[in-house]
């Protein structure tokens, strides 16, 4: 192929890191598309999960309409069936797609573990309450118990208290100490602390450290949460529980990109094991926005052969890994939520498979063939996470589809490739 | 390291080597059993677990509908976990030419003591309403049924080890010989009989077997408990599992008891590449909806592949190699031994033991299909 033609990348995420290497691929010349399963370009963080929404961002979408770049919203991925193509499913059935670099951008997940009463009706993730609210659920009167770990539970529940609901208790795993410590480093983060401080304000009185929810009460729906620092259950009507986030690494799997330790393996080009496949943000580790942003123009980068742009920017995305390795120290999760849940509490919520039930088999493959555990529509995106906190089991394969299909979108495999860039 | 001595030692835990642990528990005091991996985690985890009489030749009706006897006979004994579902099978009649040797078979295997009704256009139709209108006929075997292999594997396993079998999980055997099994780990175990049940592995520890894979694939739905009935298969089936050709699909889809539909088949000839082939998926789903239209509708959730052990006679290797009686073979089950695996298991601890089998052995013996020159 002549130098001249412009290469055709994809990236496979419209947040932050994908918003950021499609601007950085576009200005290397690339002919660039972006794919994401939302109805519109902004990823977790920028639609529902902060709360404190880029004001810039629907400009730099904007801009990079202008400029060409093509949006594919709602369009999933479901299958890459050869080196160089993938399979998507957008609103007008599926489609083939062809790149010569590849950017997955695929964002992480809310983690959730299990503890009895998590499947009570209006027992919910952090960020999950947040869209809900977001897209139209009421809360105002309502009271809410927010817990888990990590910085999102402040900016949510004073999101949530702004929006008039009843914040009755954050509930954060990890211990004051370990918080100070973060909170003292953060001077050299500023604009970090600039957004803690207002937090804190807001809602800092109903935050307790070392706390977490023991059980959710509830006859058919939540009444009431046990904390453990507390005597009394606390009477709420929401519970939004988290516990950090789960990298999105099922399509780098599927490609056959090497993980460590659940993170996809890049190397300092955010270059991934497998020829023409880059990954930025949160599936190559959990560090939040500016991290994301910083990877995602480092791989727009890269992935366009404009390496010396990228050598700027190193220094800067060495700070947020930093700052990314913070985080993990601070909110690492404490060995007291192995104990919570029972012998009868659900771990796999599709096939209702107890704890008792999958734990009898040795690993995770053979808690699925035996009792079902991750065989369900979700295919262990839930309980495999869980199970690999609680009891170190290892990722599952992945297989396409990744996502539930109809059968007929398995046999028009052969459509011609599409032509997107004319 | 010399670790142990056993009577018997069976070789992989697959639904095979698990039905060989429940017989020779039956007739010895120590059995052992091996397996590298989960119970159950080779192509019994593949398998669509429909246990179903074949009419493919006389010895594969004998094993197969004594196989069937000896799961009926288990049944009521064992756990939910295990699926069961008596669907019974409907062979289906894509067009006259094929409907016309329906009354044929029905002869057949009525003559044989099993139960086969012909079913018309009508009573096709009424039998499973998502079949495509217009098909001339088919014919229903009541007592075929569906069972989901690996918790029966497992269950198998547990009442040997009810009866003191003792199961040695984590490491591969190396090496087998008549009275020796030593594992990767260098841990040898002594024995008066093995039995290598490894399955499609089974030539890679006794050389001269000659068993190949033969690839399937297969799709699996979301639940839809009123989807389809029987277990449903394309009367044309035979031919395609019969040719060695490279390549083949056909229709085959069942009724799980969760509500799902599994959808099978197809068979290849490629080694033991496991990734999934999306033409022959294609071709596979849209072979099933030439009988049922609306499963394209249908959600699919998973596709998996497995592997069928293939032999050269198209049947099971059963019985003592020629030259070491004490060194026994149960393997090259092909796309069956989810059905026969009692009937071999049987088979094996009867020879093991000097007990008069059930079934003529003659045809399974590993000199049939071994040094097939
Ligand atoms: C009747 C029936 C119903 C089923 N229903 C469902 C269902 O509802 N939902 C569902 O999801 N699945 C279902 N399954 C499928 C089943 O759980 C497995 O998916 C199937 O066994 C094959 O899976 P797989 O090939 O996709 O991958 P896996 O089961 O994950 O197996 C991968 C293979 O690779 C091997 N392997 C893995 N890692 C390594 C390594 N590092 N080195 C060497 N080898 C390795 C494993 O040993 C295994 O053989 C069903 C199966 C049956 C038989
Ligand atoms: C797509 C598909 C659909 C099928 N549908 C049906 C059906 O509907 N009905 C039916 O009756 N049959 C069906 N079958 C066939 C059936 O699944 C197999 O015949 C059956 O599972 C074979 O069981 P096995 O125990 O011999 O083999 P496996 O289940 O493969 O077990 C062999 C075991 O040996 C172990 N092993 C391997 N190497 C070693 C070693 N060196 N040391 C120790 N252990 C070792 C393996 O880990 C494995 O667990 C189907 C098969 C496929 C692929």
């Amino acid at each position: 192929m002549s130098d001249l033609t412009p290469k055709q990348i994809w990236i496979v995420g419209a947040g932050p890191a994908g918003i950021a290497a499609a601007e950085a691929a576009l200005e290397s010349g690339a002919t660039v598309g972006v794919i994401d399963e939302n109805p519109a370009p902004g990823g977790q963080i920028y639609r529902a999960l902060l709360g404190v929404m880029k004001p810039e961002i629907q400009s730099r979408v904007d801009a990079l309409h202008a400029k060409g770049v093509l949006f594919l919203n709602q369009t999933t991925v479901i299958d890459a069936p050869a080196v160089g193509e993938l399979t998507v499913k957008g609103p007008n059935g599926p489609e083939r797609l062809r790149y010569e670099s590849l950017i997955l951008a695929t964002g992480a997940r809310e983690l959730f573990l299990p503890f009895p009463g998590w499947t009570l009706p209006n027992v919910m993730g952090v960020g999950g309450l947040q869209a809900l609210v977001k897209s139209g659920l009421d809360v105002s009167g309502k009271r809410i118990v927010v817990s888990g770990t990590g910085p999102l539970l402040l900016a949510v529940g004073a999101y949530l208290k702004q929006k008039g609901a009843k914040v009755v208790r954050i509930a954060e795993q990890a211990p004051a100490q370990r918080i100070r410590e973060f909170t003292q480093r953060l001077v050299g983060y500023p604009y970090k602390l600039g957004q803690g401080i207002p937090l804190m304000l807001s809602i800092g009185a109903t935050v307790r450290t070392s706390a977490w929810v023991e059980r959710a009460n509830g006859s058919h729906v939540l009444e009431s949460v046990k904390i453990n620092s507390h005597q009394e259950p606390i009477r709420c009507d929401y519970l939004a529980c988290a516990y950090g986030f789960e990298p999105n690494v099922e399509l780098a799997t599927l490609l056959g990109c090497e993980l460590h330790r659940g993170f996809v393996e890049v190397d300092e080009t955010l270059r991934t094991s497998v020829p023409y496949v880059w990954c930025a943000g949160e599936p190559t580790g959990i560090g939040g926005i500016d991290l994301s942003e910083i990877e995602g123009k480092i791989a727009g980068y890269c992935a366009t052969g404009n390496e010396k742009a990228a050598q700027r920017l190193m220094p800067t995305r060495a700070r947020w890994m930093r700052f990314a390795a913070m985080l993990e120290v601070t909110y690492a999760l404490r060995d007291e939520l192995k104990t919570l849940p029972n012998p009868e509490t659900i771990l796999c919520r599709c096939e209702d498979v107890s704890i008792e039930q999958a734990t009898e088999w040795n690993g995770s493959r053979a808690a699925k063939l035996h009792s079902r555990c991750g065989m369900g529509p979700c295919q262990g995106r839930i309980c495999g996470a869980a199970g690999r906190f609680l009891y170190g089991w290892e990722h599952g394969t992945v297989r396409a589809p990744l996502v539930p299909v109809p059968l007929s979108d398995l046999t028009e495999r052969d459509p011609e490739l599409t032509n997107h860039t004319n | 390291m010399e670790v142990g001595t056993y009577d018997a030692i069976v070789v992989g835990g697959g639904i095979v080597g698990c039905a060989c642990a429940y017989y020779l528990s039956e007739v010895f005091e120590s059995v052992l059993l091996i397996e590298p991996g989960p119970i159950g985690g080779g192509s019994t985890a593949a398998g669509m677990g429909h246990v179903v009489v074949m009419d493919d030749s006389p010895a594969q009706f004998a094993l197969t509908h004594d196989s069937q006897k000896l799961w009926k006979g288990l049944f009521s004994q064992m756990s939910d976990a295990c699926e069961v579902r008596e669907t019974g099978t409907l062979w289906v009649a894509a067009d006259e030419e094929e409907f016309s040797h329906v009354e044929g078979k029905r002869r057949f295997y009525e003559q044989h003591g099993v139960h086969a009704e012909v079913l018309d256009s009508q009573q096709v139709a009424e039998a499973e309403p998502n079949l495509r209108p217009g098909l001339p006929g088919g014919l229903r075997i009541p007592g075929d049924c569906v069972i989901y292999p690996v918790t029966a594997a497992g269950w198998l396993l547990e009442q040997a080890k009810r009866r003191g079998t003792v199961v040695r999980q984590g490491k591969p055997a190396v090496k087998v010989t008549g009275g020796s099994v030593m594992l990767s780990d260098g841990s040898r175990y002594t024995s008066a009989v093995v039995v290598n049940a490894a399955g499609g592995h089974a030539s890679e520890l006794t050389p001269g077997l000659q068993i190949e894979p033969r690839k399937g694939h297969l799709v699996i739905t979301d639940r839809y408990p009123w989807f389809v009935h029987h277990q449903l298969v394309e009367l044309g089936y035979l031919k395609s599992a019969h040719e060695m050709s490279s390549e083949s699909v056909a229709f085959n889809v069942q009724p799980r008891a969760t509500g799902q539909v599994l959808i099978g088949s197809s068979r290849q000839f490629v080694g033991w590449d496991g990734a999934i082939d999306h033409r022959i998926v294609a071709k596979m789903i849209a072979r099933a909806a030439v009988y049922m239209p609306k499963i394209a509708e249908l959600s699919a959730i998973r596709i998996w592949t497995g592997f069928r052990a293939t032999t050269p006679n198209k049947l099971p290797i059963i019985g003592s190699m020629p030259e070491d009686p004490r060194m026994m073979i149960a393997a090259g089950h092909e796309g069956l031994g989810i059905t026969t695996s009692l009937a071999t298991g049987k088979l094996i601890a009867d020879l093991a033991s000097g007990i008069t089998p059930r079934i003529d052995p003659s045809p399974f013996a590993p000199g049939a299909a071994y040094h097939h020159d």
